[in-house]
């Protein structure tokens, strides 16, 4: 997020709410928008589905799933239209303006409406309120990356941002509301194939350098390979080796066919786990690693706030903290690593990496902070930390409005798969639900897959609310449960992807973001029939 | 903007015009008892119990410091004989419909009822009649309501309505057959309640309690370890209560992202895994041939993978190991995972589950 969960809420005017349903997904953030709207905040909703906050929202565009390029064009050409634009702003912090005018003016409210089935007037509504509002963040989640068009449709939402002149004060900003409770840090720690710690870059020499003289190694200078690409590149044999630590492809990964086919291709398959999941079946070693509650380390939040985890309990059996394994497999393969302890580590951190160069476990865990974490850039031990990016500045100097048209789904319904498929989460489990399927309270209260259909579309199919229904793609077929309702738009359902179960995963479609290589698990194209 | 001033138990403090006495108390570091109250929220002003007596221009008068404005010259006490007095009839009149069998109640030792009763010596009630016998809700699976235990002060229905948003529950009837429940007293289970037990955790006696506190006694837990919570990116800040080095459950705290509330996942579902069975406690070994896992030692686990990952760089070279790392651990975990397959994979083959 550029911005606070607490100033996008609590100083804003309108919130801009996209693809993102944070009363399920992100409940105590959640909560806080409710708390803005009963303090007046207005609430412009963008989702295919009705939320539960689009009965709150002042207008909700239920648009079709995949066309968030051609909606935030929509809004940007009724703000050039109707001249709301920030003109100052435009001309002191950004650059590449021209293009974008030229862009959305193709976009009329009437075609934009066309592509995302809403009603022109409330598109032109939704842009005069954001626009006109003194402080209006945009709130996105999933509904926006997860498309082949999510990077696009990020970067649309940023030049929404830059032409009104939200961006760089409290209660605006373009915020994704991150996913799971360290995808921020596993980005920042250089999880990537791409940048190494803190986004810096694999091709530049003086950053290889650098790691290179630090770690006493040589190090490639291209770079290395997406997760999402790998897959294809196991079935290739290309990749014949792999280590997993913590992940469970066989449940979260698209098109769970192709991904067993590629695991078993492999030679040899590792993970580290704290069960045997679907993925750790496939493996020839599975390593026992610890939870959240063993050990010592940071996270990192969607604020970009680095926040401690503290060892409570100790670890079963002969299960042994992540950081033993990966040091021992480490100096097995020839590589000198000493066992160093997690505040050491952060040490070894913050020395290469400058947005955590001032943080440190004795720093977070200090009086001085009062347990309110770090949030970055924080590059030196006196520095405070930075609530909010791009304040008088954009990080690479002048915000670059950077325009895409509207480009459709990879795989969209047809005649022998009439319904588009959207996946999501629901309030009481999280992802594979590893963690949360352990408690049976949970399990009890939302123990089972199900499917949201139209009603006017189970009419015609003859489908009752409660009904199992059978539901296939081109890549797999599941049963589930239909759960009957107006919350989706005929022709378009949604599920949920937690269960082992009916795992909507069978279906999804791997086709992968042109840029950042996420999958389209928003848009796929399947068939249903009573079971 | 003039600033007024009062003294506090004889100690004089400087405020804004609208700050309350129990606002102007806590200033100066005297203690007022509350019960109703929620910090951040309008004053409810039911319960009393912060009731004090307030001086000016040689009249004195009783009123609630939750409530009450500061006004120039004020001289509050806090403590004075009326105020105990007032204390004791209203802790009286409370107990007049709450049952006294404290050692049953899984509040017993954290009840704010309880503590204020033993601080200002009421055994029993004075005046004894007709108790509340109403049905206890124990439909919602984590928590349990039991309006006999309940005293009305609304932190509940102030919760669900202002902090949480939700407004699943209300104060229903009136009078004495008043009574928290959600709408048309229909089950808790049934309702649009999303479990967050906020409620549970604001209230103030044993009438919504975790149905986890069957497991321990508040002062059986051992230590109290502030964390961050492992499911979604908010970074919730809790404690973890431990118990004969087991998680037997969690207490929000007033972390920047969250202020002290949580949702189901955190409160709930964020600790049973660590216990689970299902935990893998040793390393494991396929037997290719027959598809069975053997338990192993570290040593020969590590040997193995090692020389496995090893041996495949020897034949199709570094580009044919990738290592992905998961965004669910640690920052440090991740580093280290991402070093690892930067200096001995020798590619840049690593990435993690942001995009799935």
């Amino acid at each position: 997020m550029t911005n606070t969960i607490a100033d996008v809420t609590r100083e804003s005017d309108v919130i801009l709410l996209v693809g993102s349903n944070p009363e399920e997904a992100h409940p105590v953030f959640g909560m806080q928008i409710r708390q803005a709207l009963q303090r007046g905040a207005k609430l412009i909703v963008v989702d295919p589905r009705n939320i539960g906050l689009s009965k709150q929202a002042a207008v909700h565009l239920k648009l079709k799933p995949g066309t968030n390029v051609a909606f935030a064009n929509g809004m940007m050409h009724v703000i050039l239209e109707e001249g709301l634009e920030d003109r100052s702003f435009i001309e002191s912090r950004t650059e590449g303006f021209e293009a974008l005018r030229d862009l959305v003016k193709d976009y009329t409210p009437e075609r934009v409406a066309e592509i995302c089935h809403i009603d022109p007037e409330d598109l032109r509504t939704a842009a005069r309120l954001y626009a006109k509002a003194d402080r209006a963040p945009i709130l996105y989640c999933l509904g926006v990356t997860e498309h082949s068009s999510g990077t696009e449709g990020v970067m649309s939402l940023s030049n929404l941002a830059m032409l009104v002149g939200k961006l760089g004060r409290p209660g605006c900003g373009v915020n994704p509301i991150r996913g799971q409770n360290n995808v921020q840090g596993a980005c920042d720690m250089g999880a990537s194939p791409t940048d190494f710690p803190g986004y810096q870059k694999v091709t530049n020499p003086e950053v290889r350098s650098k790691f290179e003289q630090a770690w006493g190694v040589s190090l490639p200078a291209e770079p290395g390979m997406f997760a999402t690409d790998c897959f294809p590149a196991m079935l290739e044999g290309t990749i014949r080796g792999l280590f997993i630590f913590g992940e469970d492809p066989m449940r979260t990964d698209p098109d769970t066919n192709h991904v067993r086919r590629a695991l078993s291709a492999l030679d040899f398959l590792v993970v580290d786990e704290l069960f045997l999941t679907e993925t750790a079946k496939l493996a020839d070693v599975v390593l026992p690693g610890i939870s959240y509650a063993e050990k010592e380390g940071t996270f990192t939040n969607t604020e970009r706030r680095v926040q401690r985890v503290r060892k409570a309990v100790p670890s079963p059996g002969n299960a042994k903290p992540d950081t033993w394994i990966f040091t021992e497999l480490m100096n097995r393969m020839g590589y000198p690593q000493p066992h160093l302890t997690p505040a050491q580590i952060m040490e070894e951190i913050s020395s290469l990496t400058p947005s955590y160069g001032g943080i440190s476990h004795a720093r977070l865990d200090s009086e001085e902070l009062h347990g309110q974490g770090l949030q970055w850039p924080c590059p030196s031990p006196e520095h405070p930390g930075t609530p909010i990016l791009h304040v008088g500045q954009f990080s690479r100097g002048r915000g670059l409005f950077a325009p895409y048209a509207y480009v459709p789904s990879m795989e969209l319904p047809d005649e022998s798969y009439p319904f588009l498929l959207m996946t999501g989460r629901i309030l009481y489990h999280y992802n594979a639900c590893a963690m949360t399927d352990k408690t049976p309270e949970i399990v009890e209260i939302a123990g089972g897959s199900f499917l949201e259909l139209n009603d006017q579309d189970a009419a015609r199919l003859g489908i009752a609310d409660g009904d199992t229904i059978r539901v296939s793609s081109r890549r797999g077929t599941i049963e589930t449960t239909a759960r009957v309702s107006g919350k989706t738009s005929p022709g378009e359902c949604w599920m949920p992807f937690h269960y082992l179960e009916g795992n909507c995963n069978w279906l999804t479609n791997a086709a992968l973001d042109r840029i950042a290589r996420a999958p389209e698990y928003k848009v796929c194209a399947i068939q249903i029939t009573k079971a | 903007m003039s600033l007024l001033h009062v003294t506090i138990d004889g100690i004089p403090v400087e405020v804004e015009k609208g700050t309350t006495i129990l606002e102007a108390a806590e200033r100066v570091g005297v203690k007022i008892p509350t019960l109703c109250h929620i910090k951040g929220l309008m004053p409810d002003g039911s319960c009393r119990i912060c009731t004090v007596e307030i001086q000016n221009r040689g009249r004195s008068k009783m009123d609630t410091a939750c409530s009450a404005h500061c006004s120039e010259g004020d001289a509050i006490l806090t403590r004075s004989e009326a105020v105990v007095k007032a204390r004791r009839g209203i802790l009286d009149m409370l107990l007049s419909n709450h049952p006294t069998n404290c050692f049953s109640c899984p509040s017993n030792g954290e009840c704010k009822l309880q503590d204020l009763c033993y601080e200002y010596g009421v055994k029993e009630t004075s005046c004894p009649g007709e108790m509340s016998n109403r049905p206890v809700d124990d439909s919602n699976p984590f928590f349990t309501y039991d309006p006999n235990l309940c005293i009305l002060c609304h932190r509940c229905v102030n919760t669900c309505h202002k902090i949480v948003g939700c407004g699943a529950i209300d104060t229903m009837e009136r009078g004495f057959e008043s009574v928290i429940s959600p709408a048309f007293g229909m089950p808790w289970r049934e309702s649009n309640c999303e479990s967050c037990g906020n409620c549970v955790a604001a209230c103030p006696t044993g009438a919504l309690t975790s149905k986890r506190k069957q497991n321990y006694r508040p002062w059986q837990v051992e230590k109290k370890v502030l964390t961050t919570c492992p499911h979604c990116a908010v970074g919730c800040q809790y404690y973890l209560m431990v118990k004969d080095n087991k998680v037997v459950g969690v207490e929000a705290a007033d972390g920047p992202s969250n202020h002290n509330t949580l949702c189901v996942k955190g409160r709930y579902g964020s600790y049973d895994f660590i216990h689970s069975n299902g935990r893998l406690t040793d390393p494991l070994i396929k037997d290719r041939s027959t598809g069975e896992f053997r338990k192993a030692s570290w040593e020969e686990a590590l040997d193995l993978v090692a020389s496995k990952f090893q041996a495949i760089k020897r034949e199709y070279g570094n580009g044919a190991l990738a290592g992905f790392a998961c965004s669910r651990s640690t920052n440090e975990d991740i580093y280290m995972l991402q070093k690892m397959v930067r200096t001995c994979f020798g590619n840049h083959n690593t990435d993690n589950c942001a995009r799935v």
